[in-house]
């Protein structure tokens, strides 16, 4: 038995049971990472002594026959913009590079008291802002598929450590589809909560109204597993949902009789490469055998996702990224000769040149004159987006269609193509702007034998729902999703 | 040629809450640098404010006791822009939808009464502190005073004379002061203002162009600036000048304003509804409970002064234009039912005595109900009121009760007749030349003698039997 091929809720039941010790179990995981990761670069920080130092204290609490949480002991690693006290936090950005939090955030401290073991922090695009993990400052990671390949981004640090079994879990954040889209990519399971279901707070702010935290994990049983520790209200965040969060395990049910599924007619035209298309549509086709109605529906306002996402996203960060100028924490310029330069010194240098792209673009937005040419209008799409999903949750339980338009590209291929890069969030950005639940999970391979993700959309809060649908489709196509790039290595 | 001035008012008052406005962090003065401050006032990444209800209650009671409309659906927006003592790079206020909008106030000016409009009220967050060390290589920066609520008020163009800046200024203190949510302590920047200022010809309907002097932080400092912008903005027209539309700083130690920047330089706030906060939503229920715990406000009081009390009507203004003083009138009146006497200790001798000691009147170390006893003693005849004079100025300087410091002074008035008799006879018969007067019929001249008689007896003597009996000699 290879220990680091278990799931999340395998490895959690054998520690338990006492038949896997957790220091074990991490030690399995921190030696495959210390192995492999030289090639994959998924990791900014690895924890190795803490990591192990945790694992003794949680098997101490085990043994002792304290109650711990149905996730005790399991080795887990974090996206870096995702604050861990003590342990550096850097957005994968210059910076950030030495920033090391006096606090955590919610989701770290839940983490923390469910018994888990951090194993490290994840790279990713820089302030989270990209679809491929190339504008980290410090490395790209490569897709465990193809080491050529990008893993997809934001959370491309995340998706790829699951996927190359480097951690049992690992979360991500999504703000345009930065957990679902690097899911897809790398053939791994990726849900971005509803708006709210989640605490932002000690999430390093990049969009605040479409930033969310969510799990990335090896297969859907584990992603309840980790919603049911990451999910609450919070009283350190403000727009966090005070409402009552399910036990999302009872939601993994072989049943999908009679649920009601639409389609968008708009999520399968144009720039849709033809295998994925394909894909989908066979997909739809086993749901339909699976026993539910899949039904063509249409979101007219498909095409102004982006521009309308690009605008709110770009000028929420140009705000939020404006604390970043040299004075309290972080990189500050060496050479600089009055105060003025030096925040243009500090963030010429601390910043890439995707994150000055974005602060430009928000900064223009919101600009006095053009506000309501832009910033207005883009708020205005965004309630008649919202309608529109309204429109069609009246008659259906969840909207179904391709996580992302291509499979993962060639690293290089796109970057330097803004527009192209962006235009790969078309199926993902309507979801956080709607701040709707989304769920990745793979539903084929292409002929490249890459990945192929198929996404759920559900109402706000039903996370249950995309569970259940996610979970039955995944039980009935029991796809072999070893990455072939990976066992090059082994 | 004749001027009118026109001047609105932007009045930042700080909140009295125990903590922050985004966090659990203590509001308090003072304190070491960069003490009184967590991750989330000193932004911190991945940091969230969460909004403090007692702001929202506060802003509100100062809307109410304003006569403002009360928002029920208001937000809150980011202002952004660079400076080191902003450590998010943006300011947390309200921009379009105000708290409290539509208010006004009615001041009093030499008797005159005019209403002065309030265009809104609204909340937002105070920035830290710039500390320029001469000795060090550069500024630091102490975020304690980042993240202490304040509200925004701000005036409609309705005053006419910096007598009406003052009356205005005094009356929204006295008001903030009366809710208890500032307080209000100028030295210590929890109230400060900026003035705007223009003036035109009088008759002329359009306004002129106007000019912005901030963060004047005393009363005095606000009329001398607004006496000299005016004075300037009418010279620089008498002599063909324009007025630019600018920011100045006031030096009040110069007695002058300069220019610090012109419209074209002023920044492009880029405000933006705050994303990371909630509407803020003031149901009927949470209205109708602040409501109820409105106070008695100045206006309120000085006529409960006049018909209760039966003060005067300038008597009545004086005492209530400041809570702490009212409030000690009250106690003293408390206890002593001659409230027309207490007045006028309190208008005389205690303001005298405050503004020699230059201390604030909440530190005052005569307990209101000692000045009560104090005229007690003049009433019942223990001592005379010229005594009394010299007992208040012990008491003032050492705390002591009226009782203790008469008998330590050995100042009990003097009522016996036989010694009093003697001094009268004495005073007569040593001035012959007034006792002539006061024969001839100059009545005044018996002025002279009672205060010889006074002298005699050092002031001791009741002054009611002085007069009977000086009378009844000279009659004789
Ligand atoms: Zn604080």
């Amino acid at each position: 038995m290879e220990i680091c091929k278990l799931t999340a809720c395998q490895t959690a039941e054998m520690i338990r049971k006492r038949e896997l010790g957790v220091e074990e179990v991490t030690k399995a995981y921190l030696d495959r990472v210390e192995k492999l990761d030289t090639s994959l670069d998924s990791f900014v920080t690895v924890c190795n002594e803490e990591a192990m130092d945790s694992a003794r204290r949680v098997q101490k609490r085990i043994d002792s026959g304290e109650a711990v949480s149905k996730a005790a002991g399991l080795p887990i690693a974090l996206k870096d913009n995702i604050c861990t006290m003590g342990v550096k936090t850097t957005c994968a950005s210059r910076m950030l590079g030495d920033f090391n939090p006096p606090y955590d955030a919610t989701v770290s401290k839940k983490l923390k008291a469910a018994d888990t073991v951090l194993l490290g922090k994840l790279n990713m695009d820089e302030f989270a802002m990209g679809g491929s993990t190339e504008s980290s400052y410090f490395k790209i990671t490569k897709n465990p598929w193809d080491l050529e390949r990008v893993p997809g981004g934001s959370s491309g640090g995340s998706a790829a450590a699951v996927a190359a079994d480097f951690t049992t879990f690992a979360l991500g954040s999504d703000t345009g589809g930065s957990i679902r889209q690097p899911s897809s990519f790398c053939g791994v399971v990726g849900l971005k909560p509803t708006y709210g279901a989640v605490s932002r707070y000690g999430l390093v702010a990049f969009a605040s109204s479409l930033d969310q935290i969510g799990p990335i994990t090896k297969d859907v049983a584990d992603c309840a597993l980790a919603m049911n520790l990451i999910t609450g209200h919070d009283c350190m965040d403000s727009t966090s949902a005070d409402i009552k969060y399910p036990d999302y395990l009872e939601f993994l049910k072989n049943d999908i009789k009679g649920m009601k599924i639409g389609i968008p007619k708009e999520y399968l035209g144009q720039g849709l490469n033809s295998e994925v298309k394909e894909a989908i549509l066979n997909s739809l086709k086993q749901l339909e055998g699976m026993g539910a109605v899949c039904e063509e529906v249409s979101l007219p306002l498909t095409e102004y996702a982006i521009p309308a996402y690009y605008l709110i996203s770009s000028a929420e960060a140009s705000s939020n990224l404006a604390r970043y100028d040299g004075v309290k924490y972080g990189y500050r310029a060496e050479k600089y000769t009055d105060l003025l330069d030096m925040y243009k010194q500090t963030r010429d240098e601390g910043f890439g040149d995707e994150v000055k792209r974005r602060i430009i673009l928000g900064t223009y937005a919101l600009s006095s004159g053009y506000y309501d040419a832009y910033y207005k209008k883009a708020l205005q799409v965004r309630t008649l987006i919202q309608n529109d999903f309204n429109k069609v949750f009246k008659d259906y339980d969840l909207i179904v269609g391709p996580t992302a338009p291509t499979t993962a590209y060639k690293i290089g291929e796109k970057s330097k193509d803004p527009i192209q890069m962006y235009l790969g969030d078309i199926f993902t950005v309507s979801a956080n702007i709607a701040g709707l639940p989304g769920i990745s999970l793979p539903c084929a391979k292409d002929s490249k034998n890459l990945p192929i993700g198929i996404q759920f959309i559900g109402k706000a809060f039903d996370e249950g729902s995309l569970i259940r649908a996610a979970y039955t489709f995944e039980q009935n196509t029991k796809l072999d999703m070893e990455p072939a790039g990976l066992s090059t290595l082994i | 040629m004749d001027y009118e001035v026109v001047i609105g008012l932007e009045v930042h008052a700080e909140l009295a809450t125990r903590s922050k406005i985004y966090c659990s962090c203590t509001t308090e003065f003072g304190g070491e640098p960069n003490t009184h401050c967590c991750p989330i006032c000193t932004g911190m990444p991945g940091v969230l404010p969460v909004l403090n209800k007692k702001v929202v209650e506060y802003a509100v009671k100062a809307g109410l006791a304003t006569n403002c409309n009360i928002a029920s659906f208001s937000k809150q927006d980011r202002k952004n822009y660079f400076y080191p003592d902003l450590p998010k790079a943006f300011q947390t206020s309200q921009y379009d939808l105000p708290l409290c909008f539509g208010g006004a106030i009615e001041i009093d000016v030499n008797g005159v009464k005019k209403s002065i409009g309030l265009t809104r009220i609204h909340i937002e967050e105070d920035a830290g502190k710039l500390i320029h060390d001469a000795w060090a290589d550069g500024t630091l920066v102490d975020y304690n005073r980042c993240g202490v609520p304040l509200i925004e008020i701000v005036s409609e163009p309705d005053l006419r004379s910096a007598d009406e800046v003052k009356a205005y200024f005094e009356k929204l203190k006295s008001i903030l002061e009366y809710i208890e949510v500032s307080d209000c302590k100028m030295q210590e920047g929890s109230l400060r203002a900026d003035v705007n200022l223009s003036v035109r010809k009088r008759g002329q309907r359009e306004f002129g162009t106007r000019t912005e002097m901030k963060n004047l932080n005393s009363i005095k400092a606000i009329v001398r600036a607004v006496e000299a912008e005016t004075k300037r903005q009418i010279e620089e027209l008498e002599y063909g000048g324009t007025i630019i539309q600018e920011t100045r700083r006031w030096d009040d130690n110069k007695g002058e304003s300069y220019a610090m920047r012109s419209k074209e330089e002023a920044h492009d706030y880029r405000y933006f509804p705050e994303p990371d906060l909630l509407p803020i939503v003031v149901g009927e229920e949470w209205l109708s409970q602040i409501k109820a715990e409105i106070p008695e406000l100045p206006d309120q009081r000085k006529s409960r002064y006049v018909e209760k009390f039966e003060l005067p009507e300038y008597d009545a203004a004086v005492l209530t234009s400041s809570k702490i003083i009212a409030d000690y009138f009250e106690a003293a009146a408390a206890v002593n039912s001659n409230v027309k006497a207490i007045s006028n200790w309190i208008m005389g001798d205690l303001m005298r005595a405050i503004n020699e000691k230059e201390i604030e009147f909440s530190n005052i170390p005569v307990a209101p109900e000692d000045l009560a006893g104090l005229i007690g003693l003049i009433d019942k005849g223990t001592i005379t009121g010229k005594a009394a004079k010299k007992v208040f100025d012990i008491m003032f300087e050492t705390g002591k009760k009226p009782m203790d410091v008469v008998k330590e002074e050995g100042l009990e008035a003097v009522n016996d007749e036989a010694a009093i008799l003697l001094a009268v006879k004495e005073a007569i018969s040593n001035n012959p030349k007034s006792v002539e007067d006061y024969k001839a019929g100059k009545k005044q001249a018996i002025g002279f003698l009672v205060g010889q008689i006074m002298k005699a007896t050092k002031g001791k003597a009741q002054p009611q039997t002085v007069n009977e009996l000086l009378v009844k000699e000279l009659e004789k």
